[in-house]
């Protein structure tokens, strides 16, 4: 099967894939992770609802991970190892993180009642270990895997930018499985985190026009740059609609709850668009390109027949996932 | 130290703690399914009961496993770039059919085996346990045909170093395929029954008299009665697979030096690789030539005619002791307790204890079959394709080895606590009144008259 698609074809399927996993993951984990952050560490309160809210779904969403680095190593070995290698450390500690988060999340519902507190934040600081790794991970890979002072900076900036854009997408999707006071916390939690996301969005735009050269060309031409442009200009529009709602829901009785966290999901994906528009086709921005890392045609031709054969399958599973488990979350019990 | 042993250490200490974990989910997917088609038939709640206790400890153990093998799919560019430049294009495809095919599916699955029996209808959720079972079997599936591919490569060809594909179908069903996958999947089942027998009899020694911890016991010690044979019949058949491809690996797992006609087996030596000669042996004259080659005479191979392509051999010899060893001791052990049981007979207090001290007893075999099955592959990464040497990173070793304390420190903590919660589990079930009065009624109408009382389980 598949013997006369293209090498050039592969390149682009492989990254599109890569490209479907990493915006899976950022948006499914990003609520989770985000869940994790905003753990109130004194008040007990909540934390039990807060964690039901993603029982049934944080592993799953994990392996969106497990799909993307995999995809990486198969199909562009050679951006693998560079790319791990470089962030070698950061990379360590997000596994840590996601180690500890992980685990606590099990081991707090079999503890005694004094553990189960320390379980509470070894899954909050786990979560935040996690995302900052990931957003510094992010921000180096932009720069073109750079290590210098400037892209120290940058990385930090977007380790702040994708925690907030995470505790973001978390809160709204509280709002979508909470009800009460816990509701009444995450619109808080949204209100406060849509602000630092603004800023962020604006910083990162900015700093992606100085970054690369032919990046820069590509936002100040035709035809381009008018989508690459459009899209800020639409993410803060959304953005300022969902700060009108975040105002305006907590009196409507329940309508609407799910706006915020399907705005959250529209801002993520132009975010990503506008990122996959800027650096294809470099698999390593300004570096090495899809073609030059892509590995051999036989064997990514063997592997699309299960790709293609198993990925709608996965999606549509998800999918039934999410409509079992739909509406307010219930109490977490083992059964 | 140098980036070599250190990136050694840390991938030997990664997959070491992961392999604990499935070992005991791959199995105990299947007993949970178990469990809930008899609950489905007999309508007894006490099957319920045993769902309800062990889905924890898989969902613990599954948890676990998932965070340890994301950090494992991360090791292989971090600190095996060579592995992937050179077989990459065999290893890679076999990785990403294992995260499409079972990950997915366990990881969906398990959410509506643990929180959606409320959810969805009875059918469903017996699916889902079913579903995550096959997903843990399957992920199982490709990264043995991997491992095993590694162990004896076929199917590809080598184009200025790098090794490209030509026969899919070689390559998973490689020649010590089979073996490994049967072995495994029967060491996982003896690992899962200890764990279950042992827990439970630990349970009952805490004063737990319930029909819950009697009946887990009594269907996990059955089990593993059954399964240790198989065991080790196929350990026998994958030695000889073994002899035919690797016969490096087999010289070290004997301790034999020069090549023999009629070896003996020994139960016991200390290899001493410098002057290439073994010290207070306890051999049984002609035993590895027989269990080998089936006759008396039969020529074993010995290690001087690998000068420089052999493991070394004391982990070798004494890990493959060590496992069998434990092979043995599963044999009397869940023998005797069938016997007690069949005859209805509570076990001694004895033997109650010797179940619960052999509760994670499956663990230091699985991990001396694979120090065996790994360290005896050495030199090599890929037999005869790649040294491990080549494969390694170049990374700063003083990185390596922050990575590699840090790992250490937390594997560490999370087996102490992951031990000390499944007994803390055990404790707590003791004081858990189990079946409650609306259960009582529900399970009297679906009843045979013949079935025990549930006011005593
Ligand atoms: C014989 C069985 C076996 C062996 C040798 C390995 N694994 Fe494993 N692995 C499993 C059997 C398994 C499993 C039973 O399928 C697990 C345990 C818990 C789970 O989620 O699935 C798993 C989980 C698991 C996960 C998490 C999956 C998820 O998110 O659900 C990853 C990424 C890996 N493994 C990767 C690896 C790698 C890279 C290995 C080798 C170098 C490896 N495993 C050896
Ligand atoms: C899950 C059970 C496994 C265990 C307990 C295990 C254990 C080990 C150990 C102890 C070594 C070190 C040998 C030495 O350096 O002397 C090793 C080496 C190695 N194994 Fe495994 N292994 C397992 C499965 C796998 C699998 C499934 C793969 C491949 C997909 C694999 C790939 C490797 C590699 C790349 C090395 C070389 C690195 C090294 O020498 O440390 N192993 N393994
Ligand atoms: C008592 C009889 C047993 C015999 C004769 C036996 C034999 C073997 C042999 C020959 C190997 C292969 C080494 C290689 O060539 O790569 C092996 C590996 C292994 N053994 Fe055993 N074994 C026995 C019992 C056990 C038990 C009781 C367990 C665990 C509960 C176990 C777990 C393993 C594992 C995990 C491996 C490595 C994976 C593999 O190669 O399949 N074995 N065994």
């Amino acid at each position: 099967m598949f013997e006369n698609v293209s090498a050039e074809m592969l390149g682009n399927i492989y990254v599109g894939l890569l490209g479907l996993s990493v915006l899976l993951y950022a948006i499914l984990d990003g609520y989770d992770l985000g869940v994790g952050v905003l753990i109130p560490p004194r008040t007990e309160a909540f934390r039990d609802d807060m964690i039901a809210s993603i029982g049934p779904y944080w592993d799953a969403n994990e392996t969106w991970l497990v799909l993307a680095i995999g995809l990486l190593l198969i199909a562009f070995p050679e951006a693998h190892s560079e790319f791990l290698q470089t962030l070698y450390l950061p990379a360590t500690f997000m596994l840590l993180g996601l180690i500890l988060r992980g685990v606590a999340f099990d081991f707090r519902a079999k503890v005694v009642q004094v553990k189960k507190r320390k379980w509470d934040m070894v899954f909050k600081y786990g979560s935040l270990l996690t995302t900052l790794a990931q957003g510094y991970m992010l921000g180096i890979y932009v720069t073109g895997l750079r290590t210098d002072i400037w892209a120290q900076g940058f990385a930090l900036l977007a380790a702040f930018g994708v925690t907030a854009a995470y505790a973001f997408i978390g809160s709204c999707w509280l709002i979508l499985k909470s009800e009460g006071e816990l509701q009444q916390k995450a619109y808080y939690w949204a209100r406060r985190g849509l602000g630092v996301l603004a800023v962020g969005i604006i910083a990162v735009s900015i700093a992606n026009l100085t970054l690369h050269d032919d990046v820069r060309d590509l936002w100040l031409s035709a035809p381009w740059g008018y989508v690459l442009f459009a899209i800020p200009v639409v993410c803060f529009a959304l953005l300022a609609l969902c700060a009108v709602l975040l105002k305006k829901l907590p009196n409507t009785q329940g309508k609407g709850e799910w706006l915020p966290f399907f705005i959250a999901l529209l801002v993520f994906l132009l975010c990503f668009t506008a990122f996959g528009i800027s650096y294809y086709p470099f698999i390593i921005p300004g570096q090495m390109t899809v073609m030059d890392a892509l590995s051999d045609a036989n064997s990514l031709r063997f592997l699309l027949v299960g790709v293609v054969i198993v990925v709608p399958i996965i999606l549509a599973y998800t999918a039934m996932v999410y409509k079992i488990f739909a509406g307010k979350s219930e109490k977490l019990s083992y059964y | 130290m140098d980036a070599f042993l250190l990136s050694r250490l840390q991938f030997a200490l990664n997959i070491s703690f992961h392999i604990l974990f499935p070992t005991i989910t791959m199995a105990m997917g299947w007993f949970l399914f178990y469990f809930k088609l008899r609950s489905n038939t007999s309508g007894h709640p006490v099957w319920m009961r045993m769902y309800r206790f062990w889905v924890r400890v898989f969902a613990l153990s599954f948890a676990l496993g998932v965070v340890s093998g994301v950090t494992m799919s991360f090791q292989f560019g971090t600190n095996w770039p060579g592995f992937m430049e050179k077989v990459g294009n065999v290893a890679g495809p076999l990785l990403g059919y294992e995260v499409l095919t079972a990950f997915f599916l366990e990881a969906t699955f398990l959410g509506i085996m643990l929180f959606g029996i409320r959810r969805v209808p009875n059918w469903l959720h017996t699916a889902s346990t079913l579903i995550v079972a096959l997903g843990t079997t399957t992920s199982a599936f490709w990264i043995l045909a991997l491992n095993s591919w590694m162990q004896t490569p076929q199917g590809f060809e080598v184009v200025d170093g790098v090794v490209y594909a030509t026969n899919w179908k070689e390559i998973i069903f490689n020649p010590s395929f089979p073996y490994r996958f049967v072995h495994m999947m029967l060491a996982s089942g003896l690992t899962a029954s200890f764990l279950i027998a042992g827990l439970s009899a630990y349970r009952m020694l805490k004063g737990d008299d319930k029909l819950a911890p009697k009946l887990a016991l009594k269907t996990a010690t059955y089990t593993a009665a059954v399964l240790i044979p198989l065991q080790i019949f196929a350990g026998d058949m994958h030695g000889l697979n073994t002899l035919e491809h690797q016969p490096q690996k087999v010289a070290a797992m004997e301790g034999l030096w020069e090549t023999t006609e009629g070896a003996p087996l020994l139960l016991f030596a200390i290899p001493d690789e410098e002057n290439k000669e073994n010290h207070f042996e306890i051999p049984i004259p002609y035993g590895a030539s027989v269990i080998l080659t089936h006759e008396l005479k039969g020529e074993i191979k010995g290690l001087n005619e690998f000068e420089g392509e052999h493991p070394p051999v004391a982990p070798v010899f004494f890990g493959f002791r060590v496992m069998v060893g434990m092979g043995m001791l599963m044999l009397a052990v869940s023998w005797l307790g069938s016997l007690y049981l069949m005859r209805n007979k509570d076990l001694p207090v004895w033997l109650k204890r010797t179940f619960a001290g052999m509760a994670f007893s499956g663990w230091i075999a699985t991990l001396a079959g694979w120090y065996v099955t790994e360290i005896g592959r050495q030199p090599y990464l890929v037999s005869g394709v790649l040294r491990t040497a080549d494969a390694v990173t170049q990374l700063p070793p003083a990185n390596i080895a922050l990575s590699f304390t840090l790992y250490l420190v937390i594997y560490t903590v999370l087996l102490i606590a992951y031990m000390g919660t499944l007994m803390l589990m055990c404790r707590r079930a003791v004081e858990i009144e189990e079946i409650t009065t609306e259960e009582r009624e529900v399970a009297k109408a679906k009843m045979q008259p013949t079935d025990p009382d549930p006011s005593t389980v």
